[in-house]
């Protein structure tokens, strides 16, 4: 069954026709006995994943297997920042090379992911950390990547709602603008990547969990599931907040905690809230739905955790910042909450790599930020098990770096996960 | 809200503590060699389940608690001081 491929065409002929024609995105195949590379996660990654070994590379039959629907992970559960306002190279690179591909991913995928760049603020609220953020804009300029520093009068002119009072707790210095980031529709994302990877013959495997592994020496010859025993050729994990534990079922002792991200949503308002903007003095940060939400969030609940729900402690330190930045969100009521579970790695970046076995690659470790990266970290994953090598943008995102000492530790934390 | 009971304040909400983290990790001697210590500082088993932690009474007595909680449920199983051995048939007490 061809999916056939949205244009205005078959927009007006199923509006004609009432909208009863529209065939499923994807088909739900029958797991086959071997593929020639497995998946593991169905999510944005994942899918991702799946799409650019299949358009990019030749490798053969591909599989992503999915222990839920796809997309019941964190990429239907995240707020949507996108950006590439990293300061070291290590990281820009690839969130520079994901950047660049949201900026045609709906035609690529012949998918409307919503992609809005409506521009990422990031407010500063002492001299010192004026100066960081100063510094980290000149880094992604030298990088070739766009960066703008918005004086507090900017700020007055651009973002009329915050509150600019001098004489407030933590009084609002300045910003650092990234015009080309902004936000996109989470679940498009998946849905797009999901039809496009199944339309160049991607079987998507969903209720499929991943219960084992079995080995000949450092090989993965199969996958045991919850459907049956599958052969594999090469085997990529992009299991996010789960990556501990089917690393354990291979022997891997990983640089990672899982913890636990709430996000909060508003009732619907008119049009307030025009780009992406964060507050610095705590952790929190802020955009409006196309539905007219408010969506919103900040720290994680610190503790390790793989419960997909968080505690009101954390609930009330997030509004508390918000509406420091914004104080009429006190007339707001938040619709629903829910939790993701975070993959913390140990210097805040994440890992797209070779693991320490002869078929076997990982890509984990996204804590707050793996959403922007999503078509990134699936082009490079793909790079990185074709070529059974990384790719210059994924180079220094190495399992190996913890070891060696070469560390991505954007924030100077040191390691400390839930300081990330 | 998770409820800890602390050794020496008894029962207290966790936002009265700053989470330290995992409480197997054991820093080895200073010339244990490399591969002792990036164990010690890098890698954590981050169990799906029965978790043995530090938290820290910040907002009360100060003291480091022990607690073996599950990280899927959340539920706390035994609490106790950084010497003590914990074991989930403590839970009730
Ligand atoms: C509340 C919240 C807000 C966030 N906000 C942002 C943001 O604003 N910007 C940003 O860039 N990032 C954000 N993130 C982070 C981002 O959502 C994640 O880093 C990213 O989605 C992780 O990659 P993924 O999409 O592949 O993960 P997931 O969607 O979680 O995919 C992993 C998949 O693996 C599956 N799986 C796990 N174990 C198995 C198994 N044994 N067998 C088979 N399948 C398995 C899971 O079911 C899941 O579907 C946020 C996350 C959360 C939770
Ligand atoms: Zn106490």
């Amino acid at each position: 069954m061809p999916v056939s491929r949205y244009n205005i065409w078959s927009l007006i002929g199923q509006a004609l026709r009432g909208h009863g024609g529209w065939t499923p995105a994807w088909r739900d195949p029958e797991p086959a006995n071997h593929y020639d590379v497995i998946i593991v996660g169905g999510g944005g990654h994942g899918l991702a994943t799946a799409f650019y070994l299949a358009k990019n590379h030749n490798v053969g039959r591909i599989a992503v297997l999915e222990k839920g629907y796809l997309g019941s992970g964190n990429i239907g559960r995240n707020t949507t920042i996108v950006r590439s306002n990293y300061m070291l190279p290590g990281n820009s690179r690839m969130y520079e090379k994901s950047l660049q591909l949201w900026h045609q991913l709906s035609q690529e995928l012949n998918f409307n992911v919503m992609f809005s760049a409506r521009g990422v603020i990031n407010l500063a609220h002492s001299d010192a950390q004026v100066d960081a953020y100063v510094r980290r804009g000149n880094s992604m300029r030298l990088e070739g990547i766009d960066a703008e520093w918005l004086t507090r009068a900017d700020l007055a002119k651009e973002l009329p709602y915050i509150n600019l009072d001098p004489n407030m707790r933590f009084p609002v210095y300045g910003g650092l603008v990234q015009r080309r980031g902004g936000n996109a529709r989470h679940d498009a994302v998946a849905w797009g990547f999901a039809r496009g990877a199944d339309m160049m013959g991607v079987d998507l495997i969903q209720n499929c969990e991943v219960t084992g592994f079995r080995r000949t020496g450092g090989r993965v010859t199969h996958v045991e599931t919850t459907r049956g025993l599958i052969g594999c050729g090469k085997l990529g994990l992009a299991v996010a907040g789960n990556t501990s534990v089917l690393g354990e079922k291979l022997g891997l002792r990983l640089p990672i905690e899982s913890h636990v991200l709430q996000a909060f949503i508003s009732e619907s308002v008119k049009p307030m809230i025009d780009h992406v903007v964060t507050y610095g003095a705590g952790h929190f940060y802020i955009s409006q739905t196309n539905k007219g939400g408010l969506i919103l969030g900040g720290d994680i609940d610190m503790y390790n955790s793989y419960a997909q729900r968080g505690n009101l402690p954390t609930v009330d330190h997030v509004l508390t910042a918000g509406l420091a930045m914004v104080p009429q969100l006190s007339r707001l009521r938040m619709l629903r909450s829910w939790g993701g579970i975070m993959d913390m790695t140990m210097d805040g970046s994440p890992i797209i790599d070779k693991a320490p076995l002869d078929n076997v690659y990982l890509n984990a470790g996204w804590c707050y930020g793996g959403f922007k990266a999503t078509p990134g970290s699936g082009w490079c994953f793909a790079h990185t098990i074709a070529e059974d090598a990384p790719h210059a943008f994924n180079a220094e995102l190495s399992l190996s770096r913890f070891e060696t000492g070469h560390l991505l530790d954007e924030g100077g934390k040191g390691p400390t996960p839930n300081l990330h | 809200m998770i409820t800890l009971n602390c050794p020496y304040c008894g029962p207290r909400s966790h936002d009265e503590f700053r989470y330290v983290g995992d409480a197997t990790k054991i820093a080895p001697p200073l010339d244990a060699g490399a591969e002792a210590h990036f164990d010690y500082v890098y890698l954590r088993d981050n169990p799906r389940g029965q978790h043995v932690e530090y938290w820290q009474h910040i907002h009360g007595c100060r003291a480091f608690v022990k607690v073996l909680r599950d990280t899927v449920s959340h539920a706390v199983l035994a609490t106790g001081l950084p010497a003590d051995t914990l074991s989930a048939a403590e839970e009730g007490r």
